[in-house]
C-alpha cells in the first residue's frame, strides 16, 4: 500500500571481521560478517549496512570478498561504506553485490566526487554519510557542523548546507549520524534529523544513539527519517529486528512484516 | 537449457546471478545460469535476463559498447520469442525513450517513456527507496503464488524513474507511491520489473523461479 519504514542493522567491519561481534544468535563465528549478515537476512532486516573501518591499506580489499560472499547468501539490499574514494572503488563494490555505496570523507574533501559517482551509477546508488556535531550553545539557534575522522576533526562546514549541496550534486540518500549521540543510547538527535530530512528531497537514514525501540519510532515519526539504523541494540540481542518492527507498527508506522 | 544474464558493465550482476542460481537450485531446475558479455552466447540462450543499475543513458551506452549485443537481444527476444526478463534499468531500456539527464532511445518494445516519478504528496522523497507491495493490473505467470495487494509480500525498490506505460495492456503491476508507479511491464514473451527481484528476498526468489519456468 505504501513504502515501509526501514530497519537497518549496521556492522562495523575491520580487516574482514565484525568489530565487537554479534551475539544475538548462536553464530558459529560471531566475528564473521557473512554469518552475521545471514542472521540479519533471516531475521527480516530491511537492508544491511557494512561500514569498513579497516585502517591499513594492505587489508582494504578484504571488504570486496566480504561483500561478494554476502551477496551469495543474502538476497537483500546491501550498502557498503568506509574508504570509498574513487569511482573504481564504487564499481568494485557494486560488482561484488552492493546496491548502494556510502561516501563520507571523500564527499567532504571533494564534493564533486558525489556528482561524478551519481552520474556514473545513478543517484539512487550514492549515499552520502554525514557525521554531524552540534556546535551551537544553549538557547542559540541550533547549528551542526560536519566532523570527520570519527568525530574528531571539525571542518567548519554547516551540516544542513552540506546536505543540501551533496543532494544537489546527486546523492540519493543521506546517512546521518549524530556524533553527540553516537554510542550514548539516549536516542537519535531528533532535531538534527528532522532539520536535515526537511531540508532535502531524498530519504534520510537516522543513525547514532538508539537505545530503545521508542527511539526508532521517534526517528521516523518526529525525525522524518525514512529508515533507522542501529548497531549494538541488535548485535547484543537487546531487541530483535522483529520486535523493533512490531513496536513501530504498534506506534502507527508502516513496516514490512511479511518476512519469514 | 541456458539462462544468459547480460554483462555490459552495469552493477548488480553478481547478486543477480547468485539469485538465479539459488532459484535454479531450490526448484531443481535443469538450467545453467551464465553471465555473459558475448552476443553469440545470448543468441543461443533459452532465456535472457537484462539487469541494470544506474543512469539510463550510461546503461544504454554500456550496452551499445558490447559488440553485437543489441542486435542479439532483438533477435533472441523479438524474432525467436525467447523469454526475457528486465530488471530495473534493464526494464526501463524496454521502453521507447529514457528521459533521465538526457533523451536516450530505448528498445521500443514497451509503449511509453522512462520519466521521473512524481508523487502527488510532495512530502514523499525521491528516490523511492525501500519495500513496497504490488497491485496487480493484469494476471501474469510471473506472479503465480505470490501474495499481492496491501497485505501481500514486499518488493525492494530503489529508483527515481519509471516507465510511464502508454498501453494499458502492457502494465502488469504497479506500486503505490503517492499514486501508481510502474512495477512490472510486459507483453508476449517479455517482462520487466522496476524493483530488484535479486534483492527482494522471498518475493524475488519466487518471481525468478516463475520466470525460469515460464512458457509464454
Amino acid at each position: 500500500m505504501t513504502l515501509k519504514a526501514r530497519v537497518i542493522p549496521c556492522l562495523d567491519v575491520k580487516d574482514g571481521r565484525v568489530v565487537k561481534g554479534v551475539s544475538f544468535v548462536d553464530l558459529i563465528d560471531a566475528g564473521d560478517p557473512v554469518e552475521a549478515a545471514k542472521a540479519y537476512d533471516a531475521a527480516g532486516a530491511d537492508e544491511l549496512t557494512f561500514l569498513d573501518i579497516t585502517a591499513s591499506s594492505d587489508n582494504r580489499s578484504i571488504i570486496f570478498d566480504v561483500v561478494t560472499q554476502t551477496a551469495e547468501h543474502c538476497f537483500m539490499p546491501l550498502t557498503v561504506g568506509g574508504g570509498v574514494r574513487e569511482i573504481a572503488d564504487i564499481r568494485k563494490l557494486l560488482q561484488a553485490g552492493a546496491d548502494k555505496v556510502s561516501i563520507n570523507t571523500a564527499a567532504v574533501k571533494r564534493p564533486e566526487f558525489v556528482a561524478e559517482a551519481a552520474y556514473k551509477f545513478g543517484d539512487q546508488c550514492i549515499v552520502v554519510a554525514i557525521d554531524a556535531k552540534r556546535v551551537s550553545g544553549e538557547g542559540e539557534t541550533p547549528r551542526w557542523e560536519i566532523f570527520t575522522h570519527g568525530g574528531r576533526t571539525p571542518t567548519g562546514i554547516d551540516a544542513v548546507e552540506f546536505a543540501r549541496k551533496v543532494v544537489s550534486l546527486g546523492a540519493g540518500e543521506i546517512l546521518l549520524t549524530s556524533m553527540d549521540q553516537d554510542g550514548q543510547k539516549t536516542g537519535y538527535d531528533i532535531e538534527l534529523t528532522r532539520t536535515i530530512a526537511d531540508a532535502v528531497p531524498v530519504p534520510v537514514i537516522a543513525s547514532g544513539g538508539v537505545g530503545t525501540l521508542d527511539h526508532m519510532v521517534a526517528g521516523i515519526r518526529d525525525g522524518h527519517a525514512g529508515a533507522v539504523l542501529a548497531a549494538s541494540i541488535f548485535h547484543f540481542g537487546t531487541y530483535t529486528i522483529g520486535e523493533a518492527k512490531q513496536h513501530m507498527q504498534a506506534a502507527g508506522i508502516p513496516v514490512r512484516l511479511d518476512t519469514d | 537449457m541456458k539462462t544468459a544474464i547480460i554483462d555490459y558493465g552495469s552493477g548488480n550482476l553478481h547478486s543477480a546471478a547468485k539469485a538465479f542460481e539459488r532459484a535454479v537450485h531450490d526448484h531443481g531446475l535443469a538450467m545453467k545460469v551464465e553471465v555473459t558479455a558475448d552476443a553469440e552466447s545470448v543468441r543461443s540462450a533459452d532465456r535472457v535476463v537484462l539487469p541494470g543499475v544506474g543512469a539510463f543513458a550510461d546503461c544504454r551506452a554500456g550496452l551499445d559498447a558490447v559488440a553485437g549485443m543489441v542486435d542479439a537481444l532483438h533477435e533472441v527476444v523479438i524474432k525467436k520469442g525467447r523469454p526475457f526478463l528486465g530488471i530495473c534499468v534493464g526494464t526501463q531500456l524496454m521502453a521507447e525513450r529514457g528521459m533521465e539527464k538526457t533523451v536516450t532511445p530505448g528498445f521500443g518494445w514497451i509503449g511509453g517513456d522512462v520519466v521521473r516519478i512524481e508523487p502527488s504528496d510532495p512530502e514523499l522523497k525521491i528516490p523511492q527507496i525501500g519495500w513496497n507491495t504490488l497491485e496487480v493490473r493484469r494476471e501474469h505467470p510471473l506472479l503465480a503464488g505470490i501474495p499481492t495487494g496491501p497485505e501481500g509480500w514486499h518488493a525492494y525498490f530503489v529508483h527515481s524513474y519509471h516507465i510511464a506505460a502508454t498501453r494499458p495492456e502492457e502494465l502488469i503491476a504497479t506500486t503505490d507511491y503517492g499514486g501508481p508507479v510502474t512495477a512490472i511491464v510486459g507483453r508476449d514473451n517479455m517482462v520487466g520489473t522496476q524493483f530488484h527481484p535479486e534483492k527482494s528476498q522471498k518475493l524475488g526468489l519466487a518471481l525468478i523461479a516463475n520466470f525460469l519456468e515460464w512458457k509464454p
